[in-house]
This record gives C-alpha cells, sequence and structure tokens, in this order.
C-alpha cells in the first residue's frame, strides 16, 4: 500500500486520468483518490481536459522546454498490478521455490481467516501436483462461508482489493495483495486463468470461474463464468498453475503447513505434496478461537495524512464527534481535552479542518493523556497450545511457554507470546531453532530481518545455562517460539515475512522470552547439579575395587573379604548420598510427540543434501 | 619387622575395620603448612603444632583414598623386597591401577607426602626416593660407604675429586664419615663453588665445600647435619644476598619446612650459621645490584608475618625489611666486581674473622 503510493509519485503523476474515467465502485477503497487530489505539473503534455497549474516552462529556456516534451512523452501510467509484476519479490515471489510456498501461505490465510469469521471449525484441503517442466498445480479448498458471486473476480483478480485493509482486527491477511498476487503470478509464468469454485450455501449453487488481472489496469478478466454441481454445502476452491520449484527443508510447504498446525490447532489440513504423499493434520481441540473483534484505530497511532483522510470521509458533523466516533478510548471529555489541546474548536465541521488544523490536531493528541487501546480484541493461543504444539514436534525434556500482558505500540494493542522447548532429542552443538509467528501465520524467510530475532539475539542467554557469541541467537539443544497477536502487524515488507522492529515490540518479545528463560534456568541448573551427583556416584563405582584390592594386598585377606569391603563401601557411600531424582531423558515420556509429524519439512536425506544449498542461498 | 610396614598395616587395618563395621573411614595427618610449625630456638628447628587434617571416605575423596592405599601397598612391597623407588617412577607404576592412575606427577608426589606425614616417617624409610641429587662436596672428608654387589668398605677421599666434586646420594644414612676440617661452607650456587674448588679454597680454610643447588634437599640437608653433629663442626651458610636466598634456602637449611615438618628434626642443621650476603654487605661492599622483584618483596612480607623463624629473630627482620626498603637484591657472584678472587682474598676471611655479623 505504502509502496504502491511511493513509487508511484516518483515515476509518475498521471494516476488520475486514467483510472479516474472508470466507474468501478470499489475505486473508493484503492489507494488513489489521494493523490487524485494532488496537482499534477507534468499534465501539460497530456492531451486531458483538466485546469493545469503550469501549462509550460516559460518560453526563454526552449532547450530545457523540448527535453521535458521528450521526457514527457515517454512517461506514462504505471499501474498498480503492473508494477507488482515487476516487482514481485515485494510480494514474496523472489524465486521459483518461495514462489509455491507463497501461493499456498496467500490461500491457506484466506481460507482461515474466512472460516474463524464464519465461527466454522476449519478444514482444509491442500494439493500440489507437479505438472512437469516446473509448472506446479496449487489448489486449496475450505470449507468456509463461500464468496457471493459478485465478489469472486475482485477478490481473485483485483490487486489490493479486500476488507482488511481499512479494519483494525487480528486476522492473518491484512492488504488485500496476496490471493491475488498468487493468481497473478500464475497467469505470468504459465498464461493460464486460475480456476475459482466457490458455494455460499446449501440453498444456492456453486459458483465457477475462471479469472486473470489485467495488470494494465488492475481489473479481473473473466474467461469462464457459470454455475456447477459441488457436493459441498459451502466453501471456496482456488486452483492456480504456476511456475515453481519443489524441494523439502526447512523453508518449504511441507514445513510451512506443519507450522500452521502447530499454531492453529483448531484446523484440519489435509495435504498433499507433489510426491503425493498426503499429511492430515488432525485438529486438536474443537473450540474456534474467539472471533476477532474490529476496534477503531487509537488516536496515539494516527498520523497526519490518514487524519486528514478520516476526517474527509467522516459522517460527524463536528470535530468532537468525529473523535468520539470514530477513535477508540474518546469520549466527550478527552475530546474536548483534545480540541483543548490543539486550539480548536469542537463544534469545528471535520470538512472544513484545514491541513495546519489537521497538523495542531495530531500535537494536541499528543498532548492528551488518552487511555490504551482495547486489548480484548486480540486472542493469544495460551501457553497451554504453545506448549501443545511443541510437544507435537519435538521430543524434548523441558517446556516451557508463556503469554504476556497485551501492550501497545504506535496506537495498536498486540500480545506476545514465547515457547521454549530444551533438551531431549535437540542436537546439542548448533543454534537454536526459532519458529516465528504473526497472528498464527508461520514466518519462515527473512529471519535475520524480523524483530523477534533480534530481541532473541540481544538476550543474554548465559545466565540460562547456554552458550552464546555476542549478537546472535543462543546455542544448545533448544527451539524458541515466539507468537505475536496484534490487530495490525508491521511487516518490513508486503510479503509478510519479518516483524518491523518497533521498540515496544521488541521490549515485551524480550520480556516474554525472559520469563521463560527463567524458568528455563532452574531446571538448566538442576539437571546440572543430578548429572554431578551421578557423576560422584560413578566416582565410587570406579574406586571402590581399587580400595578393596588395595586393602586386600596390604592385609593379605580373602577375596570373600574383598567383596564385602566393596559391598559395605558402597552402602556407606550411597546412604550417604541419599535418593536422586532422575532427569535423565525418556524419549519415550513425552506422549504428544509425532515422530512423522516431526519429520515433515526436514526432508529424507537425499532430499536434504539439494535442498541445504538452496536454503542458504534463498535466505 | 619394618616400622615402617607396622605402620601401613595399622592404618590400612583401621580403614578395613571402619568398612566391615559399616562406619565411615576416616584418617587424620598432620597439616603440611608454615601455619602448623612453630619455632624454639632452643629447640632449633620447625615443630610441629597439632594441627590436623582429616580426610573422610566420601564420593569426593574416594579416589585419593584408593590411591593413598595403592601407594602404602607400593611402599610396602618396596620396603620388603629392599629396593627402591623414586618418585618418578612411582608415578610411572600407578599407570597400572587402572581408573586410579596419576595423571601427573605432582598428584602422585602430593599423595606420597600425604602417606609420609599420615605415618610421620619420611620417604625414604617407605622405600620412596626424590629424582633430584643431595649437592655436592669437595674438600678436607672421607665418605665412608659400602661397594654396591660386594657390600665391602669404600673410602672416598673428597681432597682427590680434582676440579670435580663427590655427588651426595639420595639416601645418606648409611654413610660414615672421617674429617679434620674446621667447617662446612654450604654454598648456594654451583658457580662459586666451581670457583672455590678450582683454587683449592678447602684447602687454605681446612673446610669442606658443599654446593647446595638453591634450596638444599633432604639428602643434602641431613647429610649436612650427620657431618655436623657427628664431627662437631660449624655450618656456615654462603647465599646470595634476597629473600630467597634467606627465607627460602638458609632458612630450610637451618630449621626445615614446612611441608615436611613432621620430620624436620632429622632433616635440617640447627647449628648453621648465615654468612652470605646481607643488606649491609650490598652497601659496605659496594656491591653492584638487581632491583627487587614484586614476588621477592611479597615474598618477604610473608616471611615477616607468616614466617615462626623470622618471629624469633630481630636481626633477621631489620635484614630483610631493610632490603624491602632499599628495593634491590645481590647476587654472590656480583663480589667478581672487586676482582675474580675477592671472595676469597677478602670476603670469605673478613666474614670468618667478624663472627658478631654473623646472623643466626
Amino acid at each position: 500500500m505504502k509502496l504502491n503510493s511511493d513509487e508511484n509519485t516518483q515515476e509518475n503523476r498521471q494516476e488520475v486520468p486514467v483510472q479516474a474515467p472508470e466507474p468501478t465502485p470499489e475505486q473508493a477503497s484503492e489507494p488513489t483518490p489521494e493523490q487524485a487530489s494532488e496537482p499534477t505539473p507534468e499534465q501539460a503534455s497530456e492531451p486531458t481536459p483538466e485546469p493545469t497549474l503550469e501549462p509550460t516552462s516559460p518560453p526563454e529556456k526552449k532547450v530545457e522546454t523540448s527535453i521535458a516534451h521528450e521526457l514527457a512523452k515517454k512517461q506514462r501510467d504505471i499501474g498498480v498490478a503492473e508494477f507488482f509484476a515487476r516487482n514481485r519479490h515485494l510480494l514474496g515471489f523472489d524465486n521459483k521455490r518461495k514462489a509455491l510456498m507463497t501461493t499456498v501461505k496467500e490461500a491457506v490465510d484466506n481460507s482461515l481467516d474466512a472460516c474463524e469469521e464464519a465461527g466454522i471449525l476449519p478444514e482444509l484441503f491442500i494439493e500440489i501436483i507437479d505438472m512437469g517442466n516446473e509448472r506446479y498445480r496449487v489448489t486449496v479448498e475450505d470449507n468456509g462461508p463461500g464468496i457471493i458471486k459478485e465478489q469472486i473476480p475482485k477478490i481473485f483478480g483485483k490487486l489490493l482489493y479486500g476488507s482488511k485493509f481499512h479494519s483494525l482486527k487480528m486476522s492473518r491477511g491484512q492488504q488485500g495483495i496476496g490471493i491475488s498476487a498468487s493468481v497473478m503470478y500464475g497467469q505470468l509464468t504459465t498464461g493460464r486463468h486460475s480456476k475459482i469454485k466457490s458455494r455460499t450455501s446449501r440453498n444456492s449453487s456453486a459458483q465457477y470461474y475462471e479469472v486473470s488481472i489485467d495488470t494494465k489496469k488492475n481489473m479481473p478478466l473473466i474467461s469462464k463464468d457459470h454455475e456447477i454441481e459441488w457436493d459441498k454445502d459451502h466453501g471456496t476452491r482456488i486452483e492456480i498453475d504456476l511456475e515453481g520449484s519443489y524441494v523439502g527443508g526447512a523453508l518449504s510447504v511441507d514445513e510451512y503447513l506443519k507450522e500452521t498446525a502447530i499454531c492453529n490447532p483448531h484446523a484440519t489440513i489435509v495435504y498433499t505434496n507433489p510426491k503425493a504423499q498426503q499429511f492430515i493434520f488432525a485438529r486438536a481441540i474443537e473450540e474456534i478461537p474467539p472471533p476477532a473483534v474490529e476496534i477503531k484505530p487509537h488516536p496515539y497511532g494516527v498520523e497526519l495524512g490518514v487524519l486528514i483522510d478520516m476526517l474527509s470521509v467522516t459522517e460527524s458533523r463536528t470535530l468532537q464527534s468525529f473523535l468520539m466516533t470514530d477513535f477508540s478510548r474518546v469520549g466527550a471529555g478527552t475530546a474536548k481535552q483534545i480540541c483543548e489541546n490543539s486550539a480548536l474548536l469542537p463544534k469545528t465541521k471535520p470538512k472544513k479542518v484545514s491541513r495546519d488544523m489537521a497538523e495542531a490536531l495530531i500535537k494536541g493528541i499528543k498532548k492528551t493523556k488518552i487511555m490504551a487501546p482495547p486489548t480484548d480484541c486480540i486472542s493469544p493461543l495460551g501457553e497451554d497450545n504453545i506448549t501443545k504444539g511443541m510437544r507435537k514436534e519435538i521430543n524434548a525434556e523441558y517446556y516451557v511457554a508463556t503469554t504476556r500482558p497485551p501492550s501497545v505500540y504506535r496506537g495498536n494493542p498486540f500480545i506476545i507470546e514465547c515457547g521454549i522447548a530444551y533438551g531431549g532429542e535437540q542436537p546439542g552443538d548448533k543454534a537454536a531453532r526459532i519458529l516465528r509467528f504473526a497472528n498464527r501465520v508461520p514466518l519462515l524467510y527473512q529471519g535475520g530481518a524480523c524483530a523477534i530475532s533480534k530481541s532473541i539475539s540481544s538476550i543474554s542467554w548465559r545466565p540460562y545455562g547456554l552458550n552464546q557469541s555476542q549478537n546472535s541467537p543462543p546455542n544448545g539443544p533448544i527451539t524458541i517460539f515466539v507468537h505475536m497477536a496484534s490487530v495490525w502487524v508491521p511487516f518490513t515488507s508486503e510479503s509478510k515475512e519479518a516483524v518491523a522492529h518497533y521498540p515496544e515490540i521488541i521490549k515485551e518479545t524480550k520480556l516474554a522470552l525472559q520469563e521463560c528463560g527463567r524458568k528455563l534456568s532452574s531446571y538448566v541448573r538442576k539437571k546440572k547439579r543430578v548429572k554431578d551427583e551421578i557423576k560422584k556416584r560413578s566416582y565410587i563405582e570406579k574406586y571402590i575395587p581399587h580400595v578393596a584390592i588395595a586393602l586386600q594386598n596390604l592385609l593379605g585377606y580373602t577375596d570373600a573379604d574383598e567383596m564385602k569391603v566393596e559391598e559395605s563401601l558402597k552402602n556407606i557411600l550411597e546412604r550417604a548420598r541419599g535418593q536422586v531424582e532422575d532427569l535423565k531423558f525418556d524419549p519415550t515420556k513425552n506422549a504428544d510427540f509425532d515422530e512423522e509429524f516431526a519429520k515433515i519439512g526436514k526432508g529424507s536425506i537425499d532430499e536434504e543434501t539439494e535442498s541445504d544449498s538452496d536454503e542458504q542461498s534463498d535466505d | 619387622m619394618n616400622p615402617t610396614i607396622d605402620k601401613i598395616k595399622e592404618i590400612s587395618n583401621e580403614i578395613y575395620q571402619d568398612i566391615i563395621s559399616d562406619k565411615q573411614p576416616t584418617v587424620d595427618m598432620p597439616l603440611r603448612s608454615l601455619n602448623n610449625v612453630h619455632y624454639d630456638p632452643e629447640v632449633g628447628y620447625f615443630e610441629l603444632n597439632g594441627k590436623l587434617k582429616s580426610r573422610t571416605l566420601t564420593a569426593s575423596t574416594i579416589k585419593t583414598f584408593a590411591q593413598s592405599l595403592r601407594m602404602m601397598e607400593l611402599s610396602k612391597q618396596v620396603v620388603e623386597t629392599d629396593d627402591i623407588v623414586t618418585k618418578r617412577e612411582a608415578y610411572y607404576v600407578s599407570k597400572n591401577w587402572g581408573e586410579a592412575r596419576f595423571k601427573e606427577q605432582p598428584e602422585s608426589d602430593n599423595v606420597m607426602d600425604d602417606i609420609e606425614a599420615m605415618l610421620m616417617t619420611n620417604r625414604e624409610q617407605m622405600g620412596f626416593i626424590p629424582e633430584e641429587k643431595g649437592g655436592d662436596i669437595a674438600g678436607q672428608l672421607k665418605v665412608i660407604d659400602k661397594d654396591p654387589d660386594s657390600g665391602a668398605e669404600i673410602k672416598i677421599d673428597c681432597t682427590k675429586m680434582g676440579s670435580g666434586a663427590y655427588s651426595v646420594p639420595s639416601s645418606v644414612e648409611q654413610l660414615g664419615f672421617e674429617t679434620k676440617a674446621k667447617f662446612i661452607l654450604a654454598i648456594e650456587t654451583a658457580g662459586m663453588f666451581q670457583r672455590l674448588v678450582k683454587h683449592n679454597f678447602w684447602k687454605k680454610s681446612n673446610c669442606i665445600l658443599v654446593s647446595m643447588g638453591g634450596v638444599p634437599t633432604r639428602a643434602c640437608r641431613r647429610f649436612i647435619r650427620r657431618l655436623s653433629e657427628e664431627n662437631k663442626l660449624p655450618v656456615y651458610a654462603f647465599t646470595d644476598g634476597d629473600i630467597y636466598g634467606w627465607c627460602n634456602i638458609y632458612r630450610t637449611l637451618k630449621v626445615g619446612s614446612g611441608n615436611a615438618a613432621h620430620i624436620n628434626q632429622y632433616f635440617c642443621v640447627p647449628n648453621a650459621s648465615y654468612f652470605g650476603i646481607t643488606t649491609n654487605d650490598i652497601s659496605e661492599y659496594k656491591l653492584p645490584t638487581h632491583p627487587l622483584k614484586d614476588v621477592d618483596i611479597k615474598r618477604g612480607k610473608d616471611a615477616l608475618s607468616n614466617d615462626p623463624f623470622i618471629h624469633a629473630h630481630k636481626k633477621w627482620q631489620k635484614n630483610i625489611k631493610d632490603l624491602i626498603k632499599l628495593k634491590v637484591r645481590c647476587e654472590q657472584q656480583a663480589l667478581a666486581a672487586h676482582g675474580l678472587n675477592f671472595v676469597m682474598s677478602d670476603y670469605l676471611p673478613a666474614k670468618l674473622e667478624n663472627q658478631k655479623d654473623w646472623l643466626d
């Protein structure tokens, strides 16, 4: 969204003439209206009926004028879709391998969001078919509420069309780019249209569409559109053909879906990979997470541009009522206070607020004490679910999890949760494995750029009994799980792979990790004590015979006496030490551990070798 | 029966009885440190205080315990067969003890010292001998020894060693002496000893020269002790003018060490006097010096506060304090600055005459 406007204003400013004539209703939801109001200097060269502010350059500078005209001829509109088609890496289509994963991810995110919004326990069927020549067919089918006929082409065939961008609530999707970008990528690499099937209820018939995107206009192109028989009562199914590459390993679709299952224990996911292996991630809990509550923006988080925008579209008649109705945590008193601090009259008409006044309003907001935003709009996973998920994936000795109380960054409430699995079958000489999640979506790429990784590296892990080099994650038999839940997760890019470095987020993450770390350290210390004790006991075993043999040689007693000495010594020494708690790792103790599950994404040996080099080049 | 073997058997039997009656066995041994000795000038050597170190058999001491018993076993075997084993050899023997073997020789030396103290005997009685040699002798002395094969008596004339010297064996109890010398001169460095031998200083002064080579070994101390006691010879020590020469070399020669306090009685030379280089000599003879190192200063301050021998002698305290004040030290070879043979022509004769300058 931001990218779109930044890039466009730089490259050219003729957004208006091309887009304005299109009478589509969804235009209102597009970012373009902002730009439409801006005067554009280069319009002189275009045959538009609009009045121009600077018709031509002064006549005495003829040479420059002609160059400007030359340049102007080349300058033309860049459609948002065209822009993203060129810059596909911004959306997570950097390479073939990632493209395949991103496509699955976008479809799965949408399906899970839709099911949860409709209060349906999600049941997802995902299939990837290898069509040869590096082409794959991705099919994702859900049991969600379906999509009404008119919306289908726009949702899948138009970038930046969606319901989530304008609302503040905890959901996987945010921008309305994802699935349509996948459709576009498929179309660009295979020339094929995506096939969509959707049904909203038993009473209506299922709709079938074949859709692609007009990248110049960012509009859906519909090639087929008819009713179809479907044995499902409600749900949506999308089929996209695309160029991709399927490799196992830590960055694979397999791993992604497995982590999705860990973080979404209420979902059932049936997945068939290109090798025709089928995985069934059955749901572990029957409760749907409480529906996400939409909240209004908090005054502290609002920026000038957004505020001007909000002022221009509000239905409120006075500034005071605008503040009260369009923001959270603003009552009559607070609204008056803000107006007073901004030196504005509460009765001012919002439409009459100028840019300068809006700026004063922002300053006034900063000066006013306003209650933190409501936090009941976020549903964390909970400590139980985190440990449950980790137990399934990792056969460790010790699990701990913590959910922090809600906190706020830039006016957006968020919750950080973290879990640690320690010891067991995990390798002790490698860097910690880090599982990152944002709004229940696994983050596999861009670990280095993520606030979560930064928080992990900036904590001193040595006091918790782990090795660590400076500014790196700890080394040792440990897996660290971090989940950020928020009404708006601040990603560093549209491909949603890394959380931006907000100090509040880093602080909360560190607090959560430290909380787990403290519990871990008491376990690690206890383990060390037991280990020392066992070592001492082995000492006893080792040296008792020497005492006995030496005494026998010194005093010349019989072998039977020697045995007796050994036995007595054992009794004496072990009586002095007392009982020791057995902390030895028992691989069978963790009943939740699912070995088959844990293997997913780790690849078989032949896969591993080829995937290793690939992983490095990817990340 | 040999008293050492009796003692070994007695201690191991106590341990055995404890074990079979289900008690944790404990052994006591004197604490081997300067803190556990006292000095009475009348008696003449460091004597043990009563402080004991108890070692109870627990999981953390069982290794040392097993090693000590094994070492006692080795000692018994060596004594019974009238053999000897050097400290280094004992360390190698332990390699057959499986898990109870020693990793480094200092470990085995330490266990050996513990047993020695526990038995209140000296390691030579236990059949253990040190690797180091006992010192070099030249001068008016005939040592009476036995031929190792035939057992026939042999006499070694220390005046006929030419430019070499007689080497003190690691065990000296069997030796006899014949001498008409007037005194024994115990010298710190081999270099100074060589000079005095080369110029037949012993002939001119009618004495016996001993090269101690640093801190005198037990054998060297025992040799000087017996030689001086049996022939009523005074002993004069000639060392560098520094804290090490005084507090380590001379003090150990005269009164023994903290580490071997249980046997000092036999391994010291209470009638030794010091006429090596003093703080006073440094200024009097205008001798070249080196700066005193920090470790030397520390050693001096330790001696002033902890060494019972220094406590008993005001003159020594003054000598050390003065040196620390000057912050210099002086080697015995520094006398060469006044001529190579200045030490024989002037320094030593002057020392011999001025008895009141000597330090106890």
